[in-house]
């Protein structure tokens, strides 16, 4: 399979990228920014994706690499899996971040794919969509007009749909530390390698055995990652064990639209919403 | 076109490459070095492994173009003076392989996995070769390959490591 031919830049400042989206749309042209291309590719080669105009953005200095910024971590958007999940600032401020990049596809995949390439393509099975939901992470964009942050709750507004116009570019993402919280990230899928077929992220807070506070994104439940909100509003307060936990879990799946596909039904998706949230608030609220 | 830059198990090469070229077919249909297959053209299979500047990346799921300056090594770049590298001599003693299509990448993907593990367990190869699949062995002696070369130092020092002898037969 091969992509139709297109045009290709590599620029090397984020305003000569600005530029070149558009140039493009003045000219009515079609233009796609190529972050690590594991989504890309894919898309361009089975034709699903046939732009007139590539902007590679993979090499523009300072677009990659995470930053101490005070209550919160600037992670480029160039930065890929593989170094988010070995970065030291990550894995300390951040674990839920870490541990999930960490069951992004395989270490081939993980060593060209960005977090931001992940967040702008916004397929609902991916797993760093649903995280950035949970952590309340805001997502920093320069366009022609300018530039804006924009939170997570904003961003994922459809199917492999954001809050980005065309021509902006995502250029970071702020994730603020969660120090002294536990985490974890439940995926369930049928093979190694493969997506989701529901994930879950769990970041909590635990006070004297209880659960002070607990954020909660999940993946393929619906066209876009969404908060588990009637769990997280269950389990303020509650008991840090195994029947309080259960209890609030059973509401993972409210309000969710799952797709039923050859994976699996939106039953049985909803039930798994449900068993991996009881699981994933649990491990997150154990002993470290 | 765009004009490109690659050095290719050693050898430098410059070319003016169309941007959809993919880095695969670049290898093969214009470098003529087919020993980096194609298996399922979709990013899921890793036959495909090469090495790009020292991370194990799918050739068929990345453009010639972005590998411009980069130094890239396949299967055919891994024997040194006429020996075969350890883990090419793993598999070949280990019965490895069968139809022998996922070899390279199975070979190349081991090499990033020891170089950052260099005496990984059994769980950890199987984790790390999570993105090659086989058709053919069950996976069991592809394991058992990646642990005797580990033995035999693989992941430490040079690539040539302690290789000890075998003709270098690609
Ligand atoms: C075999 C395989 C298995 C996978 N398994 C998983 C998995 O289990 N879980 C998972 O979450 N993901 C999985 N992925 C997807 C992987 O995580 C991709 O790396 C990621 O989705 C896209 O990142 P990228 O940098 O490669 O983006 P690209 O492919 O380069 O871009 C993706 C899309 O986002 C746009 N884009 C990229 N960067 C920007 C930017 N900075 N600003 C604006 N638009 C931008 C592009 O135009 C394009 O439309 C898998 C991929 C493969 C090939
Ligand atoms: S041919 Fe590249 S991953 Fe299968
Ligand atoms: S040996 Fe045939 S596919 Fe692995």
């Amino acid at each position: 399979m091969i992509p139709a031919a297109f045009d290709y830049v590599r620029p090397e400042s984020v305003g000569e990228a600005v530029g070149a989206l558009a140039g493009a749309e003045a000219a009515g042209s079609e233009a796609k920014v190529l972050a690590g291309g594991q989504s890309l590719l894919p898309l361009l080669r089975m034709r699903l994706a046939f732009p007139d105009l590539v902007v590679d953005v993979g090499r523009i200095p300072g677009l990659r690499g995470v930053r101490d910024d005070g209550d919160a971590l600037l992670i480029g958007a160039m930065t890929t899996h593989h170094e988010v999940v070995a970065d030291p600032l990550v894995r300390r401020h951040a674990g839920l971040l870490a541990a999930a990049t960490a069951t992004v596809a395989d270490p081939a995949v993980r060593h060209l794919g960005t977090l931001g390439g992940s967040l702008a393509h916004a397929d609902p099975a991916a797993d760093l969509p649903a995280v950035a939901l949970a952590l309340d992470a805001e997502l920093t964009a320069v366009g022609p007009r300018g530039r804006r942050t924009v939170p997570a709750r904003e961003f994922f507004t459809d199917y492999l749909t954001t809050a980005l116009e065309p021509g902006e570019l995502l250029t970071g993402i702020r994730v603020p530390k969660y120090d002294g919280w536990g985490f974890r990230y439940e995926k369930f899928s049928r093979t190694a390698q493969a997506w989701a077929l529901v994930g879950v992220a769990a970041a909590v807070r635990c006070a004297g055995g209880r659960i002070a506070e607990a954020r909660i994104g999940l993946t393929s439940m619906g066209p876009t990652p969404v908060r588990a909100a009637a769990v997280e509003a269950a389990l303020a307060g509650a008991q840090a064990a195994e029947e309080p936990v259960a209890e609030a879990a059973s509401a993972a799946a409210e309000g969710t639209r799952p797709a039923a596909d050859l994976s699996g039904s939106a039953a049985y998706r909803a039930h798994l919403a449900r068993v991996l949230t009881r699981r994933a608030v649990l491990a997150a609220a154990g002993p470290a | 076109m765009s004009r490109i830059s690659v050095t290719v198990d050693g050898t430098t090469y410059e070319d003016d490459v169309e941007p959809r070229l993919l880095l695969v077919h670049y290898l093969r249909d214009r470098l003529g070095l087919t020993g980096t297959p194609v298996g399922c053209d979709t990013g899921n299979c890793g036959a495909c492994t090469v090495d790009v500047s020292g991370a194990s990346v799918k050739s068929c799921s990345m453009l010639a173009v972005q590998a411009d300056g980069a130094e890239v090594t396949t299967i055919q770049g891994l024997a040194a003076d006429g020996r075969w590298h350890p883990l090419q001599r793993a598999f070949h003693e280990e019965h490895g392989l069968q139809c022998g299509y996922c070899t390279p990448g199975m070979i190349l993907a081991a090499r990033d996995l020891l170089r950052a593990n260099p005496h990984p367990t059994a769980e950890e190869v199987r984790h790390g070769l999570e993105g090659n699949l086989c058709r053919c062995t069950g996976y069991q002696n592809i394991v058992r390959a990646v642990l005797a070369a580990a033995d035999a130092g693989a992941g430490t020092g040079a690539d040539s490591g302690a290789d000890t002898g075998g003709e270098a037969a690609i």
